[in-house]
């Protein structure tokens, strides 16, 4: 049970990236669908990091800690940042519609993962995927509590203090405030003084960015180094997009939404005795609870569980 | 007077698509310490010329001085850098936020350089008495540095102290009054108002630009206002007010600016011209501000509402019981500053807003004409018939028992069964579809145009579809008619547009009013209701649409107009009725009333509600009494 | 965006007027051929093999042969039948994105069909059966969401997404209960059961089915009276209460039409391509439906024209792959997806134009500004002044015309 709950807030991790990414970017107005594909770049970023870090050494033995956790990490952040930028110039210099925008990322993403992975050789990322995995050495004697605190990887652990710290800059601060009056009402805020392509585009990179991550995580910590689809990484893409309307746009509150939906998702591994058929059941449970959610929040939805008022638009200064 | 020139305006223009000339060669001179006007008709291109000093337009030729230098002004930033700051007509304040925050929004943090950090340290170390400890001194600040600059940049509300002082200062200096910590969207439209000036003031703005800031506020609060606007004077700073209105232009500016068809006509002390004079230079020929207005020929009462009760989304009474009847023939005006519950009021009688309570009777002028299958409903026929609504052509009473369904189908088809009186129907809990099945012909101009009563994408024709593409069996849409309606409506409103089929997008503001108001006029209906037909438009047009509503009452139909002008409601309305937070202030007879009663009425603080029921038009209100209870009856 | 010292931005955007109809069809065209080549250059990269020379084995992918020109026609027709599927669905603006979902319980309700009673039923009655299963298993996945939509305004495009996961996992589990061991069987056993009959080859069925439809969808969107309401609604829901459009009636109609057809081409799936049901038959196509219906401006006859210009790009990339002996299945994907984005990029330079300003540099400006004045900006004036439809255009083409490689170009790197 304990190893269950805590396999589930590992996983919760990769939604929690993608959440909070999402969160960052629909803050400044961004309604991003193409964060499935975003993750999926994170996480070949990360292979192609780690590609080129093995391919240096002469030997996989030779693989150290640190540069085999930077490396991947800081290709993942440029890949998935590209797509930010690419999503950010078609919706905001090119005004194009950000929905359509974001399922091409997506389509573009998925096919550019499989296709790197297709020929890119994984020797050596298995042990990468160790380093990725384990952060303290030895927790086994702290017993559950060590289990449930001090088990997971250096990115699980990223991944809350990023949400944390999002959720003050959010709050607390003036850029935060800026970036939730461009979401708001990119009319006013330009009336300001607010400069309203600096922060969409930053909004929408550092997103991207982070959710990159999750793709990441997912590739080396989740499945140890082994790929584990395009198709996979881009279901938890859009299962973290619902997480945000979930968490009503608080990054604070994505830590507990996700990791229900890590309880979620790991529901199937934790029923051995289950039949084949039945997991499948029981894998539809995240997108099932998913709509469940969705229905409610629309029937009860207030003031303070609003989106950002000008999600998904796109902003025109003399438009008449 | 000081005579410094604070901005200079030269040969500025500004074109829009379509061929639209927003402003041609305007030139403007604002000295320091001065309020001036900016006077003008609606679309003479006020609000576009300010727009561009305040860095929402760029303009396509010309210059802009600002204290006798030349600027290039790009965006709203470079317009606060230059100390300019404009109250747009539409706030630009975020609902969700607080009022503090939404004036410190934009405002930059103040830089921090760590250079300039660390010289000041090595010059604290030089000058410091004792050596070693300076140099410890100075190594314990060098390293605190970094996190200083980080401790900046995250700004946990870094500047709340001194930020609550000089908001606090502004508010006191000059007599606002406003809680700070309040969201906007709990606030009220001066409220709104005034934490725009504030946001303005606190960016230290020494020209404000106010685009019609007395449009939706009460007498008594533009007189708060002018009050607070003098004080800014007296402090220095230059203060352009866009308006039409020119009492107010005559009371607050030093000078006018007259503005018209986007070039400047010319301006004048205000010492040396008078209200009539500025406006012959506003329209560019005299003006005829009479409206031809003749009494009601037969006023019966056409639609009675009683006791009626609409709630707007947050659950509160938008319309809280009110009662009123309008007559056929008539135009009953309805005043009340806006948000008053005069859109919930239309639009619940419309049938597109949920009516919690009361009646809203309709009364079909029927009398000796025969019943029709508008009802698709030979029960209701029958039940009608048995409550004795209707006669043969002969005079005999319709009896109907015993008649098999074929026959009564018959003899409503050869129009055999005729009404004795007028048909009466209760409009609640109908919806548009169903007012409109029922034959109710009930005209409705709304006040959003483009969001609600014409579709902006589609074609002049399909606009006209809009209305009458449902009838008929055919499951495809009947284009010939509307093609003609639309044609007519363009000839004959003489509606600026290169074809038919051009999106009404595309049109200016008057040709898409003249769209709308033509097609529902078109359908001839009994009741037309108006929501401020005029909005937008510049006089001819205006004067256009006051015709086409007076045509409407000499036809004999009821004409709701909902207006803001009050000039003009007591130039064109017979009746008017003043709302007030939902309730009914009074109805008065548009001949005789005054202003000043207009005024109180709108802001609560005169109340005839109880003694206009008996002599604003004491005849046609006792019918409506007798019909309500002959409603009342039918009911039963 | 401007970074240089003159007074005046560089350059700025306003929103054009009408334009002439050629010059869209003329801006899309380049951006699909800017799009492609960056694609190309991408795979001669990764095939080393001249641009030029692959761009013919797209062509010979495409048309080489009798049998690829009839593999691509059938492509683009399921591509089509999708495409004709979401579109009065988006063109209420109700973002549909679960017409895989759709479809693939269209397939499983067919495959159920097929299970249950192969042996019962002859063919035509199999078929008829099949069809009703499928026609109302897409209905039911369609209009769930639009209830909701319509009742309480739940938002459509995560729900529609989530229907799809749950469509999949649906399939998997149908398909273990029939095979337990995990060996998908169906086609082993069934793919005798419930054929479409054959007129003269494969593909021709189904390409008569995508003509059919699109043509009647084209009549149904512009001249019915549902068809107007639907863009009646998607215009303007405030309007269409404001007529007296029940707009929820609207909103669950179309989409029960919507999740029909989609039902319907999940039905010509299994009967008439592939004989067989797995979770992954529908292949994405509900996703590149959503855009090619929206680069055809949901325009059903430009419909057929993208889905063929997605159908060559998918089967050309694939003969790359085949005819440079490289297997790479994601690289159709990639070039695809590539010209997906000029396309999107495109749509800016035909909405808006952009005005070049000449640096104004010397001092004295009145006099120089009254000089030049009409000299440099001769164009607007005669705009202003003679606002007619033909002469607008014509002036602003060139600036608008010149940036358009450029900007193109600056998209195409960010890879």
């Amino acid at each position: 049970m304990i190893s269950f709950i805590a396999q589930s807030i590992r996983m919760s991790a990769a939604f929690l990236f993608g959440s909070t990414g999402e969160i960052i970017t629909e803050k400044a107005g961004h309604l991003n669908l193409g964060i499935p594909g975003v993750m999926c770049m994170g996480a070949i970023g990360g292979a192609i990091g780690a590609r080129l870090y093995v391919s240096s050494l002469a030997d996989i033995s030779q693989i150290s800690a640190f540069p085999a956790f930077v490396i991947p990490l800081l290709f993942c952040l440029v890949l998935a940042s590209l797509m930010g930028v690419l999503y950010s110039f078609l919706t905001v210099s090119l005004r194009a519609n950000q929905n359509i925008t974001g399922l091409a990322i997506s389509t573009f993403g998925a096919g550019f993962a499989t296709f790197v992975n297709n020929i890119i050789p994984k020797e050596g990322f298995k042990e990468i995927g160790y380093i990725y995995f384990k952060l303290f050495p030895s927790t086994e004697k702290l017993g559950a509590f060590g289990e449930l605190f001090f088990s997971y990887g250096a990115m699980v652990y990223l991944a809350i203090i990023i949400a944390i710290g999002a959720s003050l800059i959010l709050k607390k601060t003036r850029v935060g405030l800026h970036l939730r009056a461009v979401g708001e009402s990119p009319a006013t805020a330009d009336a300001t003084g607010i400069n309203i392509t600096e922060y969409r585009y930053t909004a929408t990179i550092v997103g991207s960015a982070i959710a990159g991550m999750g793709g990441l995580f997912y590739f080396f910590d989740m499945n140890g180094g082994s790929w584990p689809y395009s198709d996979a990484i881009s279901a938890l893409g859009w299962l973290s997009i619902a997480i945000v309307i979930f968490s009503i746009w608080k990054p604070d509150l994505s830590i507990f939404s996700s990791i229900i939906f890590g309880l979620l998702y790991r529901l199937q591994y934790f029923m051995a005795s289950a039949t084949l058929s039945q997991k499948t059941l029981i894998g539809m449970l995240p997108y099932v609870i998913t709509i469940l959610v969705l229905i409610v929040t629309s029937i009860v939805g207030s003031k303070k569980a609003q989106p950002p008022a000008s999600l998904g638009l796109n902003y025109f200064r003399e438009e008449r | 007077m000081n005579k410094e020139i604070a901005l200079e305006l030269k040969n500025i223009c500004k074109y829009f698509p379509g061929g639209v000339i927003a402003n041609k060669n305007a030139n403007l001179t604002l000295y320091k310490g001065e309020i001036l006007s900016l006077l003008g008709e609606n679309g003479s291109g006020k609000t576009t010329l300010m727009n561009m000093i305040s860095g929402i337009y760029f303009p396509d030729e010309g210059q802009i001085f600002v204290g006798g230098k030349e600027v290039s002004i790009r965006g709203p930033k470079d317009a606060f850098d230059l100390k300019i700051g404009m109250v747009h007509q539409h706030f630009k304040l975020i609902d969700v936020f607080t009022a503090a925050d939404n004036i410190i929004l934009g405002e930059e943090m103040p830089k921090y350089s760590l250079k300039e950090a660390f010289k000041q340290i090595k010059d604290d170390c030089a000058s410091a008495e004792n050596k070693a400890k300076g140099v410890l001194l100075a190594a314990l600040k060098t390293a605190a540095l970094p996190f200083i600059k980080i401790g900046k940049f995250i700004a946990f509300n870094h500047l709340a102290r001194q930020r609550a002082k000089k908001l606090q200062e502004i508010v006191g200096k000059y007599g606002f009054n406003i809680d700070l910590s309040k969201y906007i969207y709990e606030m009220s439209v001066s409220e709104k108002q005034t934490v725009e000036i504030i946001k303005v003031l606190y960016r230290g703005a020494d020209i404000l630009i106010l685009d019609e800031p007395t449009a939706v506020l009460t007498p008594q609060e533009i007189k708060k206002l002018f009050a607070v606007l003098r004080e800014m004077k007296k402090d220095g700073k230059s203060i352009v007010i866009i308006t039409h209105k020119l009492n107010e232009v005559m009371e607050i500016s030093d000078r006018v600016a007259v503005l018209r068809k986007g070039e400047h006509v010319g301006t004048v002390n205000t010492t040396e011209t008078s209200e009539k004079a500025l406006a012959e230079m506003m329209v560019g020929k005299k003006l005829d501000l009479n409206i031809e207005r003749k009494d009601p020929a037969d006023p019966k009462p056409r639609l009675i509402l009683k006791d009626i009760t609409v709630l707007n989304k947050e659950g509160g009474r938008a319309i809280d019981g009110v009662s009123f009847s309008v007559n056929g023939g008539e135009i009953l005006g309805i005043a009340g500053i806006s948000g008053n519950g005069q859109k919930e009021l239309l639009e619940g009688i419309a049938g597109l807003q949920k009516v919690e309570s009361g009646e809203i009777i309709f009364h079909n002028p029927k009398e000796n004409k025969p019943v029709t299958f508008f009802h698709k409903d030979l029960k209701q026929i029958k039940k009608m018939a048995a409550e004795g609504f209707f006669h043969y052509p002969d005079g005999n009473k319709v009896d109907l028992t015993g008649k098999s369904n074929k026959e009564i189908t018959r003899l409503v088809n050869e129009e055999q069964i005729l009404f004795y009186e007028d048909e009466i129907i209760d409009l609640r809990h109908r919806t548009p579809r169903e007012i409109q099945e029922l034959g109710i012909k009930l005209s409705f101009v709304p006040e959003d145009r483009l969001n609600m009563g014409l579709v902006g994408n589609m074609s002049i024709i399909d606009n006209m579809a809009l209305r009458s593409y449902r009838k008929g069996r055919s499951i495809f849409v009947n284009k010939k008619k509307p093609k003609a309606l639309a044609d007519t409506i363009i000839r004959d409103l003489e509606v600026v547009t290169p074809s038919d089929m051009t999106p009404v997008r595309r049109l200016s503001g008057g040709n898409v009013q003249k769209v709308l108001v033509g097609r529902e006029i078109s359908s001839s209906p009994k009741v037309l209701m108006a929501a401020y037909p005029v909005r937008g438009l510049d006089i001819n047009s205006s004067y256009l649409i006051y015709d086409l509503l007076n045509k409407q009452k000499e036809k004999n139909v009821a004409v709701v107009f909902v207006g803001e002008d009050l000039d003009v409601m007591m130039a064109l309305c017979d009746r008017i009725l003043v709302l007030c937070h939902g309730r009914v202030m009074g109805i008065v007879p548009g001949r005789t009333v005054t202003k000043e009663d207009l005024g109180l009425m709108m802001t609560g603080s005169l109340d005839l509600s109880k003694k206009a029921a008996e002599d604003a038009v004491p005849s046609a209100e006792e019918t409506a009494e007798a019909t309500v209870k002959e409603a009342e009856n039918d009911q039963e | 965006m401007t970074k240089n010292n003159s007074r005046e931005p560089l350059f700025h955007i306003t929103k054009r007027g009408a334009t002439v109809w050629w010059k869209p069809l003329v801006i899309r065209a380049i951006a699909i051929v800017a799009g492609l080549f960056v694609g190309l250059f991408f795979a001669a990269a990764y095939t080393k093999v001249n641009p030029f020379k692959l761009l013919g084995y797209m062509f010979n992918g495409a048309f080489g042969t009798e049998k690829r020109i009839w593999n691509l026609l059938q492509d683009t027709a399921l591509l089509l039948l999708v495409s004709i599927a979401i579109v009065p669905a988006f063109k209420m603006k109700f973002w549909n994105i679960g017409a895989d979902g759709q479809t693939l319980v269209g397939c499983l309700a067919s495959a159920v069909a097929i299970y249950y009673l192969y042996d019962k039923l002859p063919t035509w009655a199999l078929l008829l059966v099949m069809m009703l299963f499928s026609l109302t298993a897409g209905m039911i996945w369609g209009v769930i969401p639009a209830i909701f939509k319509a009742k309480w305004n739940t938002n459509e495009t995560l729900f529609t997404l989530m229907m799809n996961y749950v469509a999949i996992q649906l399939v998997s589990f149908v398909l273990l209960k029939w095979f337990p061991s995990g060996q998908n069987d169906f086609a082993k056993f069934f793919s005798r059961y419930g054929n479409m009959p054959k007129i003269g080859n494969p593909y021709i069925l189904i390409l008569i089915f995508a003509v059919v439809l699109t043509v009647t969808m084209h009549f149904y969107l512009s001249k019915t009276k549902h068809g107007f309401e639907v863009s009646l609604v998607g215009e303007s829901i405030n309007t269409s209460k404001y007529v007296g459009v029940n707009v929820k009636k609207v909103i669950i109609r179309t989409m029960l039409l919507s999740g029909a057809i989609c039902g319907f081409v999940g039905f010509v799936l299994v009967s008439a391509k592939d004989h067989a049901i797995t979770t992954t038959m529908v292949g994405g196509r509900g996703f590149t439906a959503i855009i090619v219906a929206w680069l055809a401006k949901f325009n059903p006859a430009y419909m057929a024209l993208a889905s063929l210009m997605v159908a060559f790009l998918s089967r050309g990339t694939s003969q790359i792959l085949s005819q440079t002996g490289i297997t790479n299945s994601a690289l159709p994907n990639i070039v695809t997806a590539l010209v997906f984005f000029f396309i999107i990029g495109c749509e800016f330079f035909i909405t808006y134009s952009i005005k070049f300003r000449k640096k104004n540099k010397d001092s004295a400006p009145a006099p120089a500004n009254e000089a030049s004045g009409p000299a440099e900006e001769p164009p607007i004036r005669a705009e202003g002044e003679t606002p007619s439809l033909a002469e607008a255009p014509a002036e602003e083409r060139t600036p608008a015309e010149e940036a358009l490689p450029t900007e193109i170009t600056e998209g195409g790197e960010e890879k």
